[in-house]
């Protein structure tokens, strides 16, 4: 079947905040470009993140961006790229002063300047204290940031096709990256569009998770688009827990709370981080923290009829400083913990939040890739990918807060930048192959051709249920290879599903059912690589493997979907400028 | 509990009509998208929006017993038997509750929704006294639902003409902001018997905002603006 097609100089796929970052760079220098979005832009996920972007504009306290490299660094218990790290450390403050320009209602100090606030894992001096770092809009920065960058791009003209799903990557015989195949959802019409560069910027892929702070949205279709076209996935085994979600809805409760004062309570009323992490307590980073919670809960100590949360306690800051600072918190906890929080603590549970994993790129924003057996990193031509669907490595195997809004900054325009420097050395279109949008279709076919098979929610709800269970914040390697044969059962299942619903105009039971082919690929990237790695680090914490093991396993690795199978890669120690940070044993 | 929802397919139904449904409600059902969402498991030619289910990405709007909201920050509790959802009134339906709003961001658009200053930008921030800041408290908040425009009566009848609550809040969020150099020029693209001056103070918008925002406060200064800058 011959598709319509359209041409561009460049295609980003996902309408968040990196998408929308390098939009914008390429749009305002006047290259042909269009973003693609399963939902108007101003929905992606990118809004709902709260505390604030890391910078160390130093507006509060000395900071400085080589201590943001290090926290940085340190939070990734030392599988973050050192070089990617130093440059979106020294990036931070550009990338913040040029939001602020574009119109960003950051909140302001006295002085006028942007106003900074405490975050877990970020210090002064290397450890020494907590400092003010994070540049914050109210609870709303991510609302704030996405808007501020809608609103430019609408400035600068660029061409949104909204409510369009991306199904596919054309490579041709090269294996360069000619274009996607889109579907229009209003329509149900399959398309062609031909670039000579591609960007992928589809967020996460929280949802394999029945517990996840996660927008429906964020199925990991830009990680089974780049799985199916052959790209490997790098570190899917590290996903961060997040402290404070509210318990039984999982919504959360951003960073700030704590940043702001905010401390935990078990049922003893005991503020137990005191014991976990002397120095940094409350703002410890997030793995520490949630592992510290489920020990809690786990030894008896929860709070409730079930003892099956902690409390999160913030009346003592006080009304003013609660309306002026968290107004969003208040308003989700009276609605979602039905607590009014100037009064009593909210009850939370550490919940899936972010994929540190992604597809593997460089600083600019390239995808790469080893080619053949000889280990080596070669890009991907004419593939970028940035935010949350890459993996740079800045947060190997946890992320700071604030460092997703800075990460989709800084990336965003890295690759935007170099993106323009590609175009400028590949002025022509190539080929289509003839083969072009055949994967995209078989999919569509299927799904307009079962008559009976497994229901989607159904299957999804299985996914769901076996991540949660099997990779926990504890693992072990039982739980971990049960759930590798579980998920491949699962895997097995979405390959047959049917709807029942075949109609063209917005099917959501189709996208439903593409989105649960993506979300199946990741969840068995994540238990497969989890169960292969033998140690603890960041993210990872295993029962029967409880120590980081800098010997055997200071590496990246990479999951191919073709036969499930595993790869590895060095992580990056060189910075670019400074000397290394060699890994330490990790004490907060 | 009874739900009747709005259904229309345009592939195949003539006219738009109304299905009831029954669930029996699970004590994690709270909110109505986690009832809608279950109710869409038994039938999954239910057309709906949806996406961060906790009030900010503004994509669930409907209209529920009667009054415009989003579904996933409407508590089931307070509902009324049956619930009554249709899609958001005024727009066009392009399949069950999901409408177009195609109008409505063309008029959101239209005010130049971003910040204009063409100076040089300094090489830090720009300043902004926390007073100054707060003049954007209550504006900048808006998730562009449509929830206010469409329940305003002016939206209805001239959607290409009259602004609209949500895009005027917007226009006034840029008027406001200090760093903003262009306020004569927003009022002059506003000051048109349509563009602002439809708005007739039914105060349907503010009633209807889910984020608790005030339109009708905003579009008030807009033409306390106008009035000042021609005496």
């Amino acid at each position: 079947m011959a598709l319509p097609r359209q041409i561009f100089d460049t295609v980003i796929v996902g309408g968040g905040g990196s998408g929308l970052r390098a939009a914008l760079q390429l749009a305002e220098a006047g290259n042909h470009v269009a973003v693609f979005s399963k939902v108007f832009p101003t929905r992606s996920h990118t809004v709902a993140a709260q505390g604030g972007i890391g910078a160390s504009l130093g507006n509060m306290q000395e900071d400085h961006w080589l201590w943001h490299m290090y926290d940085t660094i340190k939070g990734s218990d030392y599988l973050g790229d050192q070089d990617a790290i130093e440059f979106m450390c020294r990036k931070a403050a550009e990338v913040v002063y040029e939001l602020e320009h574009f119109g960003m209602p950051f909140d302001r100090n006295p002085d006028g300047t942007i106003y900074q606030r405490p975050f877990g894992g970020h210090s002064q001096n290397f450890g020494q204290r907590p400092v003010q770092r994070a540049c914050a809009a109210a609870d709303r920065t991510g609302h704030a940031m996405l808007h501020t960058l809608y609103q430019r791009n609408v400035r600068a003209h660029c061409q949104f096709f909204v409510e369009w799903m991306v199904l596919d990557l054309i490579r041709d015989y090269e294996g360069v990256v000619v274009g996607i195949v889109a579907l229009e959802m209003e329509t149900g019409q399959p398309m062609i569009f031909q670039a000579k560069s591609t960007i992928l910027a589809t967020g996460g892929a929280g949802r394999i998770y029945q517990s996840s702070t996660n927008a429906f949205i964020n199925t990991g279709d830009g990680l089974g688009i780049a799985a199916r076209a052959g790209i490997p996935l790098e570190d899917m085994e590290f996903w961060q827990f997040h402290p404070t979600g509210v318990a039984g809805a999982g919504v959360l409760i951003t960073e700030a709370v704590r940043g702001e004062g905010g401390i935990l309570l078990n049922s003893k009323g005991e503020r137990f981080m005191e014991r976990y992490a002397p120095t940094m307590k409350d703002l410890a980073s997030r793995d520490v923290v949630s592992r510290a919670m489920d020990k809690e809960i786990k030894e008896g100590r929860g709070a409730g009829p079930e003892k099956d949360y902690v409390l999160l306690k913030l009346d003592h800051l006080g009304t003013e400083v609660i309306n002026k600072r968290l107004p969003g918190i208040l308003e989700i906890a009276l609605k979602f913990a039905n607590v009014d929080p100037t009064r009593d603590p909210i009850p939370v549970v550490p919940t899936c939040h972010y994929q540190m994993g992604g597809i593997p790129t460089n600083y600019y924003g390239q995808v790469v890739a080893p080619r053949g057996s000889s280990g080596s990193n070669e890009v991907v031509p004419g593939l970028y990918a940035i935010g949350e669907c890459a993996c740079v490595s800045v947060h190997g195997a946890n992320r700071l807060g604030t460092n997703s809004l800075l990460d989709l900054l800084v990336f965003g325009k890295s690759a935007g930048d170099h993106v323009r420097e590609w175009l400028k050395g590949n002025p022509q279109h190539r080929d289509l192959p003839q083969d072009a949008a055949d994967r995209s279709l078989e999919r569509l076919a299927r799904l307009d051709n079962a008559e009976s098979g497994e229901n989607i929610s159904e299957v999804a709800a299985a996914m769901r249920r076996t991540v949660q269970h099997h990779a926990g914040v504890f693992r072990t390697g039982k739980l971990l290879a049960e759930g590798v044969t579980k998920i491949q059962q699962v895997a097995e299942r979405a390959r047959n599903t049917a709807i029942k619903d075949k109609s063209r105009v917005f099917n959501t039971a189709r996208i439903e059912a593409l989105e649960l082919e993506n979300l199946v690929i990741v969840a068995e990237a994540t238990l497969v690589a989890a169960e292969a790695r033998t140690e603890s680090r960041g993210a990872q914490a295993r029962e029967d493997f409880k120590d980081r093991d800098d010997k055997n396993w200071l590496k990246h690795s990479l999951w191919y979907l073709e036969g499930s199978r595993l790869d590895y890669k060095p992580v990056n120690l060189q910075p670019l400028t400074v000397e290394s940070f060699e890994p330490k044993v990790r004490v907060y | 509990m009874k739900f009747s929802i709005y259904r229309y397919n345009p592939e195949k139904d003539n006219k738009p009509y109304m299905r009831d449904y029954e669930l029996e409600l699970l004590p994690t059902d709270r909110m109505l998208l986690d009832a809608i969402l279950r109710i869409k498991t038994m039938d999954d030619s239910l057309g709906l929006r949806k996406s961060c289910r906790e009030g900010v990405c503004g994509s669930d709007g409907m209209n529920i017993n009667g009054k415009n909201g989003l579904a996933c920050v409407t508590p089931l509790k307070d509902l009324k038997e049956p619930v009554v959802l249709r899609p958001l009134p005024g727009f066009p339906v392009i399949r069950d509750l999901i409408v177009d709003m195609g109008q409505f961001f063309k008029q959101y658009h239209s005010v130049k929704p971003y910040l204009i200053n063409d100076n040089p930008p300094p090489q830090k921030e720009r300043l902004q006294s926390p007073e100054d800041r707060e003049e954007l408290d209550g504006l900048y908040e808006c998730v562009l639902c449509g929830c206010c425009s469409a329940s305003c009566p002016s939206f209805w009848w001239n959607p290409d003409k009259f602004v609209g609550p949500a895009a005027l809040l917007q226009a006034y969020r840029f008027i406001a902001d200090t760093r903003d150099e262009a306020t004569s020029e927003r009022l002059d693209n506003l000051e048109d018997p349509y563009r602002l001056f439809r708005c007739h103070t039914i105060m349907n918008c503010a009633d209807a905002c889910p984020k608790g925002l005030n339109p009708t406060e905003a579009i008030g200064r807009i033409k306390k603006q106008m009035v000042k800058r021609m005496v």
